[in-house]
């Protein structure tokens, strides 16, 4: 799922994407409005409101300076995820029929809204992490989360993540061209099968000690369970008045949930 | 004469970089053994990976045994022919056992698997490296895995040799063995190394590697 984070070209030290209103804004508030953003939608169950709040994501698009294009493209993926869950719960939710397909199946409405209320809420969230967390470049995000008082251990895992996927990929590139120079051609064998496992598992192997050889070189320029986070972040009046307009936002769309609620 | 190995007017860049190879060509005949030179990062190892077809080169022809490769199912047919040592053991051994990663190769041209373990055990003994059959291939030290992979390759026996850096993390008695064994192959050789010494030991001509170009040493011997 990291592409969905757009971690994929980590840009040291700049952000990802291009260069929108909401780029100047402190990594902390981004992370504290798209959890709260996260919380509050789950919590929603009208429809109406539900889908106000996607729209809502999806107006904060432009201002995030990213692609419509492929962003959308991305959070669409997502939703390949989620799709045979929605496929299969109109058929599976009991309640009123709504639907009978040929061959006896029904569709329930209860069935309908709750796959409408899954698919909306995930979409809303994922577009709103797109817009305001992934346009953070990873490093930046880390270092937001230490700041946030995250278990640095998390933090480290997300900074190692970054910093090695691609020298693992580049490893199993390298390994897979060494495997052809031996005339390897994948087949159903047993000895695909053999060699295959044995890639991944000398992968996984060499991970595992390369990391142990990272520590020592670590330990060795006094490593001590804690990386220095280098930039200081600041929460001007811009992230304060982003904070205050988030908030009201979030708070209509409760008010809104509970209004509606009660007429019903 | 006709070559084995034939690239003639190869192109080649990484994305996003400058051109690494800009009309690189080379024959390689039976039994000849040439060496190839060049400063750091002018694409050695990229041109030995070309020639077996593990990377495209943007423009250029590569032949080997008299037929043109171009198709992956080209490559394929001619990898069996022809061995490529690469520069960094590490990208080369993935199996858990010295005796299993030398096996792979004779498995791959459809050796059984004791046929395979033969094999495996003449090229140990070719290359004196016997007590190391059972060792786990990611502890061994460096000049170890180096050996390995030269196993790894001859136990293939195949009519051309690719070495990038064969005598890199050698101590100088492996070394000479090296040489020794590599004097005494038939096979044609296109060597890559720093070292002149055993270049000159080993190579009738060098080629050297500029600005995307092979030309004669500048420096003839
Ligand atoms: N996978 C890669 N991606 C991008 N650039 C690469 C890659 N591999 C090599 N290069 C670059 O291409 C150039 C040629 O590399 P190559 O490994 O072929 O050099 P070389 O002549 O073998 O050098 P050396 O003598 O140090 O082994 C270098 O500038 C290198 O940085
Ligand atoms: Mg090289």
């Amino acid at each position: 799922m990291a592409h969905l984070l757009s971690l994929a070209p980590p840009h040291p030290g700049g952000a990802t994407g291009g260069p929108g209103p909401i780029h100047g804004l402190d990594p902390r508030g981004r992370v504290l409005a798209a959890a709260a953003f996260a919380v509050v939608v789950t919590g929603l169950s009208s429809l109406p409101v539900l889908a106000l709040a996607a729209v809502a994501a999806l107006a904060m698009l432009p201002l995030s300076g990213l692609p419509p294009g492929p962003t959308l493209r991305r959070m669409v993926m997502m939703d390949g995820f989620i799709l045979v869950m929605l496929v299969l719960l109109p058929f599976t939710t009991p309640g009123t029929p709504a639907l009978i397909l040929p061959g006896g199946l029904v569709a329930t409405r209860e069935g309908l809204r709750l796959a409408a209320e899954i698919a909306l809420t995930a979409n809303a969230v994922i577009l709103m992490l797109m817009v305001l967390v992934g346009t953070l470049d990873p490093v930046r995000l880390g270092h937001a989360l230490a700041r946030l008082r995250l278990p640095l251990r998390l933090v480290h895992l997300l900074l190692f993540t970054v910093r090695y996927i691609e020298v693992l990929r580049a490893e199993y590139d390298r390994t897979r061209q060494a495997m052809r120079a031996r005339a390897f051609r994948p087949g159903s064998n047993r000895h695909t099968w053999v060699s295959l496992g044995q890639l991944v598992g000398m992968m996984l192997v060499r991970a595992l000690e390369r990391s142990e050889r990272i520590l020592q070189a670590m330990k060795c320029r006094g490593f001590t369970g804690q990386i220095p986070l280098l930039d200081d972040l600041s929460f001007g009046a811009g992230d304060r008045l982003f904070g205050v307009l988030f908030a009201l936002a979030l708070g209509c769309l409760i008010a809104m949930e509970v209004a509606l609620v009660r007429a019903a | 004469m006709s070559a084995l190995l034939e690239l003639d007017d190869i192109h080649f860049g990484y994305p996003g970089q400058a051109p690494v190879l800009a009309g690189a060509s080379l024959a390689l005949g039976p039994g000849e053994r040439i060496a190839l030179v060049g400063a750091n990062g002018t694409g050695k190892s990229t041109l030995l990976r070309i020639a077996l077809g593990l990377i495209r080169p943007a423009r250029g022809t590569i032949r080997a045994f008299g037929q043109p490769c171009a198709r992956e199912t080209d490559f394929q047919q001619m990898r069996r022919r022809v061995g490529l040592v690469f520069q960094d053991p590490d990208d080369q051994l993935f199996c858990p056992t010295v005796a299993e990663d030398i096996a792979f190769g004779p498995l791959n041209l459809g050796l059984s698997r004791a046929e395979a373990l033969r094999r495996v055990d003449a090229v140990l003994e070719q290359l004196a490296l016997t007590a190391l059959r059972n060792r786990v291939t990611h502890h061994l030290s460096g000049g170890e895995k180096r050996l390995v992979t030269l196993a790894t390759v001859l136990v293939m026996r195949p009519e051309v040799l690719l070495l990038d850096e064969p005598t890199n993390a050698l101590d100088p008695e492996n070394e000479a063995r090296l040489l020794a064994i590599l004097q005494a192959l038939p096979q044609a050789i296109l060597l890559v190394s720093h070292d002149p010494a055993f270049r000159a030991r080993l190579v009738q001509r060098e080629l050297h590697l500029a600005e995307g170009r092979l030309g004669p040493h500048p420096h003839p011997r």
